[in-house]
């Protein structure tokens, strides 16, 4: 019922080879082979935006990618934005500051997210920062946390 | 480095905006979920469902499935026998005299399926993958039977039966009155009658549910790491279904839990057969639920029709209320939710006379449960639209028939005259609705937003406002416990047994704990959720676990803290009460030289003299205090909404200009966690209110099982909340606190209903019925 083939990708920096049923999403390989469990499977139909990683710098819904698409591209995970708990990147540290993080399962996608939008735009408004957020759902925070980090990174 | 977290201006932690220690792990990709444990040989199942809502099964062949490689084990109701035991009714009434039937349920379909999504049988494989293609590959032969999809269809004469042995659908009847409304409404100068609907709703935690069981042979035990609101009340049904006893079942939380929301406050079989499995294979054994399976297995809630009315006076002062309504439990429930409807109607206001009828009916649809808000939201709607349709009636403004009617401040505490839900008078314990609302219209600015109102309605703009209070019945018991003690490293570690969804309580829990013990917040461990930690739990809902564990924590950390000036007066040679504890050192007061370590006096103070040795004077051994703190009854909290909005008439969209909150939960913990709660409780409020809505057809098939059909509000669709507190400590707990965690979510419909009809009125639009989606709006602009 399956075929398989062997992939290699660039992940967080890292060269990283795996074999992958051609049906097997990136998040399922990232989360299940490599062992990258930061980024989380909300929906599985592409609209929660929890499981979104950068692809060639690019978000992408983790769960709508298949692995073989991502074959020699470079991804980055949520666990690249900063080397361990105790030294947080700006964008984090604000989400600690204003509360932007309750349950957590929605936050990896969010902060990928928003470092790509960051990188094209490091000073977005509020209405810049809804948009971007817009392609995610969270059930705990009504956002609003998120928003204000987001602000006071901008310097708004 | 992390700085040491704040203190408040009196030194205390209790009461600081403190950022949660939960955050780092959660923003770096390190924390823990049900999905995410790292667990060698783990199987995965998939569940097989029916694809109908009511039928018999005539024949289950499962031999493909059973052949496709990498399938370890299809099991069916007639493999899981010995788990086969009717499962204990959830909750009795509280209100004496009350009918309940109980409708049995299994494990699995003993007798016939009672809604679409019901697990028939489960398929273990090596992969998720595989486990789907051979769920798949079971083929099912069902004998299809009428359907019952709404309550309406499930309390008329002669409807298809749920369970049969009930002889009808009714699966309870609670009367509850107060003073002699018949008489009231006879007399009064003016009445209004109106029917409203509120629909059927998930909690749609991002993540969804998820259990992984491994089972021990030598010790014939499970562990179970659950998602789950509840850990001690499933270990407690599963010891009942596998006969063990409670210690041969842990059940964890794992630390992380992406949200409850209430639908993970049940039981349901997927615990039960992956723990069957598990012990079957003699491997781990994991199940993920995926969203689908979450639209049509996971608990819901929310559906209601009430048919309600009031008698007031020419100055719009109430004199009687009754509400008779219709609750769908589905195929099978608990009658929280509706016992807190009819309990929370009432509200801010003094109503000396009440009739309040409920009649819940089992449908073929997906079981119930709580969802955010639990029966309040619906409760709240029905009021304040009822006090928008006074004002309207007396030409009054509807915040000032709202304040005429409000229990004073020197009320308290206010028997209202019905049963709560914890089975004790409905008596709010504390508030000030009067203050509360004013300083809600102060805030909002309500007088200038009616002139405003009436200069751009000239100008065709649809303005509304809209206005919601309620009264909120939080912190409920039986109890909740704290284990505290000192560990060899000279740490405080709590433990308590409710698991945390998001709600800080490794922060929350630390604050109290530091302030109890008097050592710093840092020197703080805190552990949740896990049966083989702490005895006994109940768990996280109904906005109870601050007013449950933190009075628990508070009252076995200052047992504690007595317990090592013990030990450490023994070691310094000084009395316990010249005693302080600073800087992770006992020491005494004055003498800052002379103090030993927290870590040294754990040794001594835990047994660390040397085997054989006597303690030394007649000092007992354990630095560990437990507590359990039991509420004499549930506390009451309150909230005063002010929404304003446009609305286009083309369109049906709705834009929310202002958004204000007044809340008051009693005393706050940490004011960072309590708005957070009350922001994403309003998102779920506004969900409600304008996106929201879990459609059956007839045959009780789901018309919107995705989040495309399903609609949730995202950063886009949220305003920006303006907030403020108002304190009145709760007298029935020592920390003065009540609850806030669903408290964002009550009043939202009720305040965006009236502002939209507000918004509407030079059409003379009536909204009854919720939610108000574009399509609605349109409908109630034309008529239709």
């Amino acid at each position: 019922m399956s075929d398989t083939r062997a992939i290699t990708l660039t992940v967080n920096g890292e060269p990283r080879q795996a074999m992958v049923d051609v049906r097997t999403t990136l998040v399922d390989v990232l989360r299940d082979q490599l062992r990258l469990t930061g980024t989380h499977v909300g929906c599985e139909h592409g609209v929660c935006g929890a499981c979104t990683v950068l692809v060639d710098g690019e978000p992408v819904r983790g769960c709508l990618m298949l692995a073989v698409q991502a074959d020699g591209r470079g991804v980055e995970t949520v666990e690249s934005l900063a080397p361990d708990p105790a030294h947080l990147n700006p964008l984090q540290a604000e989400f600690v500051r204003h509360h932007g993080v309750q349950c957590g399962f929605c936050t990896a996608g969010i902060l990928m997210s928003l470092t790509a939008a960051l990188r094209d735009n490091p000073r977005p408004t509020e209405g810049e920062i809804r948009e971007t957020l817009a392609g995610h759902l969270c059930r705990c925070t009504g956002y609003q946390g998120m928003v204000d980090a987001v602000l006071a990174l901008a310097g708004r | 480095m992390t700085p040491p977290a704040s203190r408040t201006p009196e030194g205390g932690y209790i009461g600081a905006p403190i950022p949660r220690r939960e955050d780092a792990r959660l923003l770096t990709g390190r924390g823990t979920f049900v999905d995410d444990l790292e667990m060698p040989g783990v199987v995965h199942a998939a569940m097989v469902r029916s694809p109908h809502a009511h039928a018999r099964v005539r024949r289950i062949d499962a031999q493909w499935a059973r052949a496709l490689p990498g399938v370890l084990a299809v099991v069916t109701a007639s493999e899981v026998d010995d788990i086969q035991k009717p499962w204990p009714a959830r909750m009795p009434s509280p209100v004496p005299g009350t009918t309940v039937r109980h409708g049995v349920r299994h494990t699995l379909p003993r007798d016939k399926i009672r809604h679409a999504g019901e697990v028939i049988a489960a398929v273990v494989a090596e992969s998720r993958a595989l486990a789907e293609d051979a769920r798949d590959l079971v083929e099912v032969e069902y004998e299809l039977l009428p359907v019952v999809a709404t309550p309406a269809a499930a309390l008329a004469p002669g409807a298809p039966l749920v369970y049969e042995e009930l002889g009808d659908n009714v699966a309870a009847h609670i009367v509850q009155r107060v003073g002699n409304p018949e008489r009231a409404f006879a007399a009064a100068p003016h009445t209004l009658r109106e029917t409203f609907r509120v629909m059927r709703g998930g909690g749609h935690s991002m993540e969804g549910r998820g259990v992984v069981a491994r089972y021990d042979e030598a010790l014939d035990a499970f562990t179970v790491w659950d998602a789950t609101q509840m850990p001690h009340a499933i270990r407690a049904m599963l010891a009942y279904l596998f006969e063990l006893p409670e210690h041969r079942v842990r059940v964890i939380a794992p630390p992380d839990v992406g949200g409850g929301l209430g639908p993970k406050g049940s039981f349901y079989p997927e615990e039960a057969l992956v723990c069957w499995l598990a012990r079957h294979l003699r491997r781990p054994v994991k199940w993920i639920e995926d969203r689908l399976e979450h639209f049509v297995s996971a608990a819901q809630e929310r559906e209601q029709i009430h048919t309600v009315e009031i008698a007031f006076t020419a100055e719009g002062t109430l004199l009687a209320l009754r509400d008779v309504f219709t609750h769908d439990i589905g195929m099978y429930g608990a009658l929280v939710s509706p016992v807190i409807t009819a309990c929370t109607v009432p509200g801010p206001y003094r109503i000396p006379n009440i009739h309040s009828e409920v009649w819940a009916a089992y449908t073929n649809l997906q079981p119930t449960g709580a969802v955010r808000g639990a029966g309040r939201p619906q409760g709240v709607l029905v009021m304040e639209r009822m006090m928008d349709r006074m004002a309207e009636t007396l030409g009054l403004d509807p915040a000032e028939v709202r304040a005429r009617n409000l229990i004073p401040a020197d009320a308290f505490p206010y028997p209202v005259g019905l049963w709560f839900r914890d089975g004790a008078p409905l008596t709010y314990d504390s508030g000030n609705y009067p203050e509360l609302l004013r300083r809600a219209l102060e805030r909002a600015d309500y007088t200038r937003a009616r002139q405003e109102q009436v200069t751009l309605r000239a100008r065709g703009v649809h303005r509304g406002i809209g206005v919601a209070i309620c009264v909120e019945g939080v912190g409920l018991g039986p109890f909740e416990g704290a284990v505290l003690r000192l560990d060899a490293r000279g740490r405080v570690v709590v433990t308590s047994g409710a698991p945390p969804q998001g709600q800080g309580y490794q922060t929350a829990f630390a604050q109290i704990a530091a302030d109890a013990v008097g050592v710093r917040f840092e020197d703080i461990d805190v552990v949740t959720g896990d049966t083989g930690a702490i005895p006994y739990g109940i768990g996280s809902f109904a906005s109870r676990v601050t007013a449950n564990a933190g009075p628990a924590i508070l009252q076995a950390g200052g047992t504690l803290r007595e317990k090592i000036l013990a030990v450490g007066g023994h070691m310094l040679e000084a009395a316990p009460a010249d005693l302080e504890i600073v800087d992770g050192a006992v020491r005494v007061r004055g003498l800052p030289d002379r103090g030993v370590p927290l870590a040294q006096v754990a040794r001594l103070g835990n047994g660390g003299v040397a085997f054989g040795m006597v303690m030394p004077g007649g000092l007992s051994v354990g630095l560990e205090a437990s507590a359990y703190f039991t509420p004499s009854q549930a506390g009451y909290s309150a909230s005063a909404h002010v929404c304003i909005l446009d609305v286009d008439a083309e369109t049906g969209e709705v834009t929310i200009v202002r958004y204000v909150i007044g809340h008051d939960c009693g005393n706050v913990i940490n004011p960072l966690i309590v708005e957070g709660q009350i922001l994403g409780g309003v998102a779920h409020g506004l969900s409600n209110a304008l996106y929201e809505e879990a459609m059956y057809d007839e045959q009780g098939q789901s018309l919107a099982s995705s989040f495309l059909d399903y609609p949730l509000p995202s950063a886009r669709e949220m305003p920006r909340i303006e907030m403020f507190h108002l304190t009145t400590p709760s007298p029935i707990n020592p920390l003065g606190v009540k609850g806030a965690g669903e408290a964002g979510t009550l009043p939202v419909t009720a305040a965006i209903a009236g502002a939209v009809e507000d918004a509407l009125r030079p059409f003379g639009v009536r909204v009854n019925r919720m939610p108000l989606n574009p399509a609605r709006i349109s409908d109630l602009i034309h008529g239709r």
